[in-house]
């Protein structure tokens, strides 16, 4: 043990920690005061906003996937339980503050990844996987087989209400994404502290070795079911916002399993059981896709009509994942790691 | 190094693009921003009625240099049919200066625009579909369900059924079975059904075809178990040829299954081959391009090498005709604003006063060139849907054939239950109900 501290020794650390600190304050300063400062309603309403709602569910996938190593299919499902149940509990409760709305669509949303967790204590692998498919169409089939979700609404399609918090109301482009950028904040770091706990070192017992971690005493039912909670009550916040902040109305089909495998996309790409890998990945998968339809249709818009430039652009997305999974199998996070890595290297070497 | 160069230029480029579009537009020019769908499940739509709204926007331009001299500019976007996509569309080209009107031609996307577009202050048509009380225009300013309502399709197709059996009392005891695609636009009508069926005496069932509806073997045999007379198919997409392949081996005549707006097009009964010979289908506007208005865009768009489908054996298609007939009424719209408030470029709410007065009689629409395309439209402050006539068409095994006159479905009937649901809406969202045109319209 004293080995192994003296193979880093303590000042490193601190200045790591510090810079991690540093870069979160940046991080938070420039989300908080440069971006709704200059930056325009369009990077706003539609670039950050979705960011910040497929980074929280990447977040919350990351707990279950990454660090408690359950695989899952059925994030959408939570997403959609998550807005449904926030929206019901302010169309039938309006007494209640949206706050307490938002976080008890989140238990709702736990509630019911813990009942689809269940199987996870039986399955492994593939096989829990193919299960946690059950809860996707179970969930996109019960909300449009029963009015009730939906408040009978003919088409099945709702509004989403006003954001509102006590007497601050969210309406502009700005305000929707403070808000939706307050919440991620919170989310993420609760989410950080849990997993610097002793939970978070059960989660990764239970991915590394579930018999060993049975044997030093990790309690393996309460732990998988715990994982399951956690990361749906983040994919269900994380629901409420992608309806309520970013589409502002909320439709089954909207939830399919396409989203799930995007937000699945979206961890492995940025990097496995790593809180920055979910943000970097959904950086990836929200934002590169549309400078490069932008890039696109600038360049070569005369030329061919939008369909052509939408099936290339698939291409060249599915071609760069590829790329960047083979280069470096552990997502952007490692790659960026090993990028300041190098950068450290030459300084010192320089100084 | 040099890939890092290479973002960086690239990164340049588009923004050093997005400078140029975003100058402002020169005095003379209104802007059709386009959520269309090219790629996807539901591309044949897409295509076909962005084609044909493209077509029409460039016959104005080449054959008439605009409207009143103002040019006429698009832009598309594509969204394959997915809400999430078309909200970034819209927030991507809404800044885009002149914009005269938004028409998405999805239901999904036209639900997460009603708020945006009320307080950008622009309107949003949804021809032939959409939300059926937006009909109501003292609670949506600024939508536009154009020509047909769901609600009124409905009330179309039970009429002509009672036409065939001989008159509305004939219907008492009939058995009607509504085949309707499992998603929030096949469940729009689940309530007028029901309605009409208390108030003519049919007997009725509805069943759900799961999306996207390529195996549907059970649903057929309990149509048949049911001894339907009549089967009305409210499909989309790859649901309507299956059905009409399933009814053929089930045994189901053809010709009593009816098809509702969005199952009526070339691409949904080719490919069910002769089974799909003697279908019936609904439709506002006619298929073929014997019309003037068609003739012209062939000769002037098409002559001049500008012509929007690729494969011009779908000119005068089904969806092709529709985004004629949908770029002859944005086009009216601003024309008919443009006598009121100067042959300028004009700003969204401009444009919504003109969609409140968008009204062409017979004359007018022949004058257009455009008689036997569609009947006539009547859209007034209070009225979106502008009391479209529906015909319908039967198809050929090569064509569709039109078979019946211009139906007018029971308007009268319907907006009470329209106006019902407005203002369930209204008080909701807290809205103030127009009382006149002339009220100040704001959300």
């Amino acid at each position: 043990m004293t080995t192994i501290s003296q193979a880093f020794p303590t000042p490193a650390r601190s200045s790591l920690l510090t810079a991690n600190a540093l870069g979160i304050v940046l991080l938070l300063l420039l989300g908080y005061g440069l971006v709704p400062l200059i930056g325009s309603d369009y990077l706003m309403d539609a670039v950050l906003t979705p960011f910040l709602a497929l980074a929280l569910a990447a977040v919350g996938l990351n707990v279950l996937t990454g660090y408690a190593g359950q695989v899952s299919l059925g994030s959408a499902a939570f997403l959609a339980v998550g807005a449904y149940a926030a929206y019901n509990l302010n169309l039938r409760l309006p007494w209640l503050p949206l706050l307490a709305d938002i976080v008890l669509a989140g238990g709702i949303a736990a509630a019911v990844g813990i009942v689809f967790g269940l199987p996870s204590l039986r399955l492994r692998g593939f096989y829990l996987a193919v299960s946690t498919l059950a809860a996707q169409f179970f969930v996109q089939w019960a909300l449009t087989k029963f009015g009730w979700f939906s408040n009978d609404n003919a088409s099945g399609v709702i509004d989403a209400p006003v954001i509102r918090i006590g007497h601050l109301t969210f309406t502009s482009a700005t305000g929707r994404y403070v808000f939706s950028l307050s919440i991620v904040a919170i989310a993420t770091a609760l989410t950080a502290r849990l997993l610097a706990s002793q939970t978070g070192r059960n989660f990764i017992a239970v991915r590394d070795h579930e018999v060993a971690a049975k044997v030093i005493g990790v309690p393996l039912l309460r732990t998988k079911l715990l994982a399951f909670g956690v990361s749906s009550f983040l994919i269900g916040v994380a629901g409420v916002l992608w309806a309520f902040a970013y589409l502002r109305t909320v439709e089954p089909a909207g939830f399919n399993l396409d989203r799930s495998f995007q937000i699945l996309f979206i961890i492995i790409i940025g990097g496995l059981a790593s809180l920055r890998g979910a943000f970097i990945g959904a950086a990836f998968i929200v934002v590169f896709p549309l400078l490069l339809s932008r890039l696109g249709a600038a360049v070569l818009g005369s030329v061919f009509d939008s369909g052509v430039l939408e099936m290339s652009q698939r291409i060249v997305i599915g071609a760069l994942i590829i790329a960047v999974l083979i280069a470096e199998p552990r997502g952007l996070v490692a790659l960026i790691d090993r990028a300041a890595a190098a950068a450290r290297r030459i300084r010192s070497s320089q100084s | 190094m040099t890939t890092f160069r290479q973002a960086k230029l690239a990164l340049g480029a588009a923004l050093a693009f997005g400078l140029v579009t975003s100058l402002p537009a020169k005095a003379d020019e209104q802007f059709f921003p386009l959520q269309s769908y090219r790629v996807g499940p539901y591309a044949a739509g897409g295509t076909g009625f962005f084609g044909g709204f493209i077509d029409y926007l460039n016959l104005i331009n080449t054959r008439d240099g605009g409207i009143n001299g103002v040019k006429l500019t698009w832009d598309e976007g594509e969204t394959q049919y997915e809400v999430e996509r078309g909200v970034e569309v819209y927030e991507r080209l809404k800044s885009r200066p002149g914009v005269a009107a938004w028409n998405p031609l999805s239901v999904g996307i036209a639900y997460a625009m009603i708020d945006r577009i009320g307080k950008d202050k622009v309107p949003l048509i949804t021809i032939n579909h959409g939300r059926t009380d937006s009909t109501d225009g003292r609670v949506f300013p600024y939508v536009f369900p154009l020509l047909l309502n769901p609600y009124s399709e409905t009330s179309g197709i039970v009429n002509y059924i009672a036409t065939r059996e001989g008159g509305s009392d004939k219907l008492k005891g009939k058995k009607i079975v509504v085949l309707y695609h499992g998603s929030p636009y096949g469940k729009e009508t689940i309530p007028i059904y029901k309605l009409l069926a208390d108030k003519y005496g049919f007997e009725l069932e509805q069943i759900e075809v799961p999306h996207p509806g390529n195996e549907q073997q059970s649903q057929w045999l309990s149509i048949r178990r049911a001894k339907a007379d009549y089967v009305v198919l409210r499909g989309w997409g790859v649901m309507n040829p299956v059905a009409l392949k399933t009814a053929q081996k089930t045994g189901f005549p053809v010709d009593h299954i009816i098809g509702n707006v969005w199952s009526n097009s070339e691409e949904d009964v080719i490919p069910a081959g002769d089974s799909a010979k003697g279908y019936v289908a609904i439709t506002t506007q006619a298929s073929g391009a014997e019309y003037p208005v068609l003739q012209e865009v062939i000769k002037t768009v098409y002559g001049a090498g500008k012509g929007n489908l690729d494969d011009k054996k779908r000119i005068g298609s089904v969806y092709h005709n529709l985004g004629i007939v949908n770029g002859i009424l944005n086009v009216e719209a601003v024309r008919i604003a443009q006598e009121k408030f100067g042959k300028r470029t004009l700003t969204g709410d401009e444009v919504r006063w003109g969609f409140e007065h968008l009204q062409l009689d017979p004359a007018r629409v022949e004058a257009l060139g455009a008689k036997g395309l569609f009947h006539s439209i009547n859209v007034t402050w209070d009225n979106h849907e502008g009391n479209g006539r529906v015909t319908f068409q039967q198809w050929d095994g090569a064509k569709w054939k039109v078979v019946s006159d211009w139906i007018s479905p029971d308007w009268a009937a319907l907006r009470p239950i329209i106006e019902k649901s407005s203002a369930a809406y209204a008080q909701e969202r807290g809205i103030k109900i127009r009382t006149s045109g002339d009220d100040p319209v704001g959300q």
